[in-house]
């Protein structure tokens, strides 16, 4: 199926809860009422038409700059069967961002949703195991939000360069081993 | 050299060596540098070259060893994250003494394409541990990296093992080597 389709048959089964779509897109989706995702995506999952048994991957986006600003999660779904590929969006405040997990369908999403918690604090609603997963435990914030500021320290160490800092890294040859001949070894052969 | 005559010349078996202790260990501390297998990133590729066939650090008496408890030399070969700092720390102290540090790489120098934008990367693997030498490249060539362990045989050699003054590599690195042999006359 191409991504029309794809596109009629949601539109077709869920009516309203498909609130927009882009079909000329690289990568064509339609956007899902949050509260719908997990029925949309256990339908693109069991229905033998779709039968997308694949989520190639989850992510967070942060748009900050839109009006109203928000947080989406992409749900790039393929299908072995058919060889065909679509997206499903949703789209969440940025404050206190949530929305149900798809664990229960397609298992390779606990890790996927730690990583989307682990960088942007999207709640995944019903998630067995919501810890970081890249990050370490003890790690503050969510650091692909636009709007995050490194911390002065982490842990006693610098994460924020200091000016001392900089000075000592601009001043390589006087820490380091160099200075370095780097010039090519042909370099004084003159050529006509 | 028949030239030269001194009061003990001839008085011993051609088989007897004299030297200093300093220069006989010394010698065989740069000549035995056990290095931890330890690769964080592209650098490790390089340094993994270093090892092989092509360019050979077994030449320098350079062997990888898989555990901290056997090593001399750590070179940290790519980008030290926040989280991996504190592994870097623990495995430095794991290590005997003497033991020395090449820093090989931007990132770990001082957190390379990370300085401005990596939240996760530690700015310099020298905040965590002492660091002999800084090898620059992003990654070094393997002949870059055979340098800084020359440089590092060099620095070793100059070391005052009996007569410890002032600063020394491998007690307190991050001496330049004009401090080091300062701290000697």
């Amino acid at each position: 199926m191409d991504a029309k389709a794809i596109h009629d048959a949601l539109v077709g089964r869920f009516g309203e809860k498909i609130l927009s779509a882009d079909l000329e897109a690289v990568s064509p989706f339609a956007v899902v009422a949050t509260e719908a995702i997990v029925e949309v995506a256990e339908f693109c999952k069991s229905d033998s038409a779709l039968a997308m048994d694949n989520l190639m991957c989850l992510s967070g986006v942060d748009y900050p700059k839109e009006e109203p600003p928000r947080m989406e999660v992409v749900y790039h779904l393929y299908s072995y069967t058919h060889h065909h590929t679509f997206a499903l969006k949703v789209h969440l405040p940025r404050e206190n961002p949530a929305v149900a997990t798809v664990e229960r369908l397609w298992g390779v999403a606990n890790f996927h949703e730690r990583e989307c918690w682990d960088m942007f604090g999207i709640v995944f609603a019903g998630h067995s195991d919501m810890r970081r997963i890249l990050l370490p435990d003890d790690w503050e914030g969510h650091p692909l939000r636009k709007d995050w500021e490194d911390p002065e320290y982490y842990n006693g160490m610098h994460v924020k360069p200091t000016e001392q800092m900089a000075e000592r890294a601009m001043g390589g040859e006087a820490i380091g081993v160099g200075p370095f001949d780097f010039t090519p070894p042909n370099a004084n052969v003159e050529t006509e | 050299m028949s030239e030269v005559k001194g009061f003990i010349q001839n008085k011993f078996p051609d088989n007897l060596v004299f030297t200093t202790a300093d220069e006989i260990i010394n010698w065989g501390r740069k000549n035995s540098l056990w290095a931890m297998t330890f690769g964080l990133a592209c650098c490790a590729i390089e340094m993994m070259a270093a090892g092989a066939t092509r360019y050979d650090w077994d030449r320098f008496g350079v062997i990888p060893r898989a555990t901290p408890r056997q090593s001399d030399l750590m070179i940290v070969a790519g980008t030290v994250t926040l989280k991996m700092a504190t592994r870097v720390k623990r495995l430095y102290e794991q290590m005997a003494e003497p033991k020395y540090v090449i820093s090989m790489g931007s990132c770990a120098n001082n957190g390379g394409p990370y300085w401005r934008h990596g939240y996760h990367v530690l700015k310099g693997v020298d905040e965590v541990i002492p660091v002999d030498i800084y090898v620059p490249g992003c990654p070094p060539r393997p002949e870059a990296l055979l340098y800084g362990i020359m440089k590092l045989q060099e620095r070793i050699q100059e070391d005052r093992v009996t007569r410890k003054r002032g600063l020394t590599v491998g007690s307190l690195a991050g001496a330049t080597l004009d401090g080091a042999a300062d701290g000697a006359k």
